[in-house]
């Protein structure tokens, strides 16, 4: 029978679940920078030890990408460029590719600019770091993640 | 054809800082993909790149197969004298490949 429906929740009970259900996933604690220990460890790597800050450097990626085999990136870091203050080296890393360091790049004063542009491979969606290394010891870091819809370096490819 | 090509400003001033673009031609070879007849493709990659600006050395790059076909470069310098930036890479096949640029700077 239809009306007979002695085993159902409560409407009051439903209809407040109903209400209370989109807030629930705001209450996940989720860390504003969860970096995934793979890449932290080359992040250290990278840097001889040093923990990166956030800060200083700016890592442009496109938010999505429709092929993984050329993902346009650019990296800035706010220096002076002189000779007392200057990039040493900026590295590319990445969370996923078979061979997650991207790039190193040695600097010098002489740059003028500390920015570098390059086309890289992505293999999937992921978190790519830039870590800039800075003439007096300090480390200092970025990451974007990109949404890589036909990864580059699958199989066949 | 050329191996490159390389794009600076045709005239820069003195203490400007001015854009290299750098585009070699290379497949950049992960040494994951196989050919048709299920042989492994055997990696070969432009290992260094390294731009020198009248003899000094004015930025290096290490590269990986992380780095797209076709390698494109782009970074910056400051103008100091009218001179050649010359650039040289080398691969894993052991190829080095070079080329020079005039560069004109005005007062």
């Amino acid at each position: 029978m239809i009306c007979a429906k002695p085993n159902m929740l409560p409407r009051r009970q439903v209809l407040a679940g109903i209400l209370v259900s989109p807030f629930l996933a705001l209450l996940k604690v989720r860390p504003a920078f969860a970096i995934p220990e793979k890449l932290s460890l080359l992040i250290r790597e990278a840097t001889g030890g040093i923990q990166p800050k956030t800060g200083r450097v700016t890592l442009t990626l496109p938010t999505l990408a429709e092929s993984g085999n050329s993902v346009r990136l650019k990296v800035q870091v706010d220096s002076l460029m002189t000779a007392e203050e200057y990039v040493q080296s900026i590295h590319i890393l990445s969370e996923k590719n078979p061979r997650p360091v991207i790039a190193r790049f040695s600097l010098g004063p002489r740059a003028g600019r500390a920015e570098v542009s390059t086309r890289i491979r992505l293999a999937g969606t992921q978190q790519v770091v830039a870590v800039a290394v800075m003439n007096d010891g300090t480390a200092w870091m970025a990451m974007a993640e990109v949404v890589v819809t036909a990864a580059a370096c699958v199989e066949g490819s | 054809m050329a191996n490159a090509r390389i794009k600076i400003p045709d005239s820069v001033k003195r203490g400007e800082v001015f854009e290299i673009r750098l585009l070699i031609r290379h497949p950049m070879e992960t040494g994951f993909r196989y050919n048709n007849i299920g042989q492994k493709i055997p990696k070969n990659i432009v290992k260094t790149v390294t731009c020198r600006y009248n003899g000094e050395e004015i930025f290096q790059a290490e590269l990986f197969p992380g780095i797209a076909a076709n390698p494109y470069l782009s970074f910056f310098t400051t103008a100091e004298a009218s001179g050649e930036l010359e650039f040289v890479w080398t691969d894993d096949a052991g190829v080095t490949r070079s080329e020079q640029v005039a560069l004109t700077v005005s007062k």
